[in-house]
């Protein structure tokens, strides 16, 4: 996972509340065999409205998404947080987020912070007057800057300091590489190597 | 510092502990042997590349393709779109990673827990996961050994590691001594009977006593194999020399020096004497009788002597509820001899109960009988290998003169992810390890059996052991 302090992106606004992780995507697309290449499933059943925010040209590359509040409501998809990030996304901000969408962005790298309805309103208008304002994203203050609106945002320590030093699970045991390297120095001779490939008798 | 007493799957853990969790944090463990399929690992590769992670190991990694390949007509593509789409990923991604891989027509091929053991690769003493829950059955070796997620598949092929929260231990006591026809499946079958399909949560299973020393190490796989239908990630089985005998000589077993360090070691496992288990249960060998389902989850089973229990005896109201299901799905009436089942289809085979001594104690009750009318036998050995070894002792000629179809190693009907499915409302017995609804094809019936019960079904086409053809019945 990369290292996540600072991000300038193209901000959406997306006047819904209430997005579960059925409308992020739908179930049909749950059946690929890979990690990515999810971003044509974003919002899938919306995307059929040529209307619908990101089929607008200004928003083709969003990459800071404004929601209402109860983001991420529903099933406990994982491939909801892999969309969104596979579309582009690197951060979400809403008032109110289902805690285990909130757990599994964290996982994946995908930034969710709390502002208030009155910011992410003030937000909605300065980028509906304006399409493809950027928005600027401070996981070190916890700002989030759109023109002269700057908004606090909130995120849990634990979430916020794994983003900062760019950790996953997989980066988390990764911290004790050494005792994994000591452990595998200690590992003795007849323990099992698939490699080289033996012959049977 | 004193050593307290400990079990077998407690020093198993000791010794691969890397980092010791603390304030109620997992333990890291170090993983020995990692084992990939074509189903639960692309979404893992994909991350690794996502990541810009290399395999750490991959000469501590080994692939096959099992769940998704055809048994018949292996030397053309495969129909399924899907299925083809897991195994070529699968294959893209062993060139991609370093990973070994053994693909369709490959004679090392097969189902992933025949393949391990029998390539001398599962060994006392080591930890083994795979994403696949009968990862189990490498327990039979005194191995700790269990089924990961996808998630954690990734996190193994990156680390070597994997964060485990601490288990406890349950004794499962087997002694006396098994009469004739009765075997490992009916034991763990009747286990699972008797604990329930939950009883093992939360628990490593350890095999113990007179029974199960007398075990050959591929019962010991059948036993170790269905502790997940227990509800226990692992199963394991202390190593004596039954299990240095079955090791010695295969191709990745030790050598030289090695050896005799390993079996040193290998000799210290077995769990010390006063050693304190969670949980201990009994079961007695001598009385045992063949062991059939006759519902819809694994421990729904009963003698194959008895008869289709009534719900209305069951004194928990989930289970007399759940028996009431299951008679429904399985068009069963209460009272009805289990003897009087008649089934469809019989299959031998998944990695419950496809080795070679599946398959020839199959043969020797099937040979020189005739099959019971309209029912099918299929028999699906658990790998390449033991496919061209029952083939070099005749055994595929005995399945064809019965009119079984002899076919290619994989885990073929035991889960139908392959054409080879049960229709709906068929009715079978299958020497595999589930009984879900639907399991063997939409609307299938199942009958979990031993490979001699499914034999002896197989002739008289109601569920049967080889003691009633004796009676000439």
């Amino acid at each position: 996972m990369e290292k996540f302090e600072t991000y300038t992106g193209v901000g959406v606004p997306l006047r819904r509340s209430n997005v579960d992780t059925d409308q992020i995507i739908p179930a049909v697309y749950l059946k690929r065999i890979t990690k990515t290449g999810f971003e044509d499933a974003l919002f899938a059943a919306w995307r059929n409205d040529p209307e619908f925010i990101l089929n607008q040209d200004a928003y083709r590359n969003g990459s800071v998404l404004f929601a209402g509040p109860d983001f991420g409501t529903g099933s406990s998809r994982e491939h909801a947080v892999w969309a969104l990030r596979d579309f582009g996304f690197k951060a979400v901000f809403s008032s109110k987020f289902a805690d285990i969408f909130r757990g599994n962005s964290g996982k994946q790298g995908l930034v969710t912070g709390i502002i208030s309805d009155a910011d992410i309103e003030k937000i909605w208008q300065a980028l509906e007057a304006n399409p493809g304002l950027e928005a600027t994203v401070d996981l070190v203050a916890k700002t989030v800057t759109v023109a002269d609106i700057r908004a606090d945002f909130e995120i849990d320590e634990y979430t916020r300091w794994r983003l900062l030093e760019g950790l996953d699970d997989i980066g988390l045991t990764l911290r004790d590489e050494q005792s994994i390297t000591d452990f595998e120095a200690k590992r003795e001779s007849w323990r099992p190597k698939t490699l080289p490939a033996k012959g049977a008798q | 510092m004193s050593s307290a007493p400990l079990t077998l799957a407690e020093k198993v853990w000791n010794d691969h502990l890397v980092v010791k969790g603390e304030n109620g944090s997992p333990d890291l463990l170090y993983i020995d042997l990692h084992l990939v399929h074509e189903v639960t690992s692309p979404q893992a590769f994909d991350g690794l590349r996502l990541a810009g992670r290399p395999v750490r190991r991959p000469d501590l990694t080994i692939a096959t393709e099992d769940h998704n390949t055809p048994t018949v007509d292996i030397d053309k593509p495969i129909a399924d779109i899907t299925s083809r789409t897991q195994i070529e990923a699968l294959r893209k991604n062993a060139a991609e990673f370093g990973i070994r891989i053994h693909s369709l027509g490959d004679v090392d091929q097969g189902i992933v827990h025949v393949v391990g053991p029998q390539l001398g690769l599962t060994m006392p003493g080591i930890t083994v996961v795979c994403g696949d829950s009968h990862t189990s059955t490498h327990g039979a070796f005194g191995a700790l050994a269990m089924g990961i997620g996808t998630s954690e598949v990734e996190h193994v092929l990156a680390t070597q590691t994997l964060p485990l929260k601490a288990f406890k231990t349950m004794a499962i006591n087997v002694e006396g001594i098994l009469r004739p026809g009765v075997t490992a499946k009916d034991i763990i079958l009747a286990v699972i009977a008797k604990i329930g399909t939950g009883g093992g949560q939360g628990y490593v299973l350890e095999y113990r006593g007179s029974a199960i020393r007398a075990l050959s190490m591929e019962a010991r796989m059948t036993i170790c194999n269905m502790s997940i239908e227990a509800g226990a990630r692992a199963g394991m089985v202390a190593p004596d020399q039954i299990t240095f005998d079955y090791l010695k000589g295969r191709p990745h077993a030790p050598e030289g020096a090695d050896w005799d360090a390993a079996v040193e070691y290998w000799k210290t496992l077995p769990t010390d004497d006063g050693a304190r288990f969670d949980a201990e249960v009994f079961l007695d060998a001598n009385t045992l009788d063949p062991f059939v389902t006759w519902g819809t989850n694994p421990g729904q089973g009963v003698s194959l002597l008895d008869v289709v229990p009534n719900p209305a005896d069951f004194a928990d109201p989930n289970d007399k509820a759940a028996a009431e299901r299951a008679l429904e799905y399985m068009d069963l009436t209460p009272g009805t001899k289990m003897k009087d089942i008649r089934v469809d289809t019989v299959f031998l085979g998944s990695c419950t109960n496809s080795r070679i001594e599946d398959l020839r104690a199959a043969a020797s009750i099937i040979k020189g009988k005739t099959k019971a009318e309209g029912v099918r036998m299929m028999v699906v050995p658990g790998s390449a290998r033991v496919r061209l070894q029952a083939e070099s002792e005749g055994l595929d000629q005995v399945f064809k003169d019965f009119g079984a179809e002899w076919r290619f190693a994989g885990c073929s009907m035991c889960l139908g992810m392959n054409p080879d499915q049960l229709a709906p409302g068929e009715r079978a017995a299958s020497t595999s390890n589930r009984n879900f609804e639907g399991r063997q094809g939409k609307g299938s019936r199942t009958h979990l059996v031993s490979p001699l019960v499914a034999a002896a079904t197989a002739i008289r086409g109601t569920l049967s052991s080889p003691a009633d053809l004796e009676e000439g019945n």
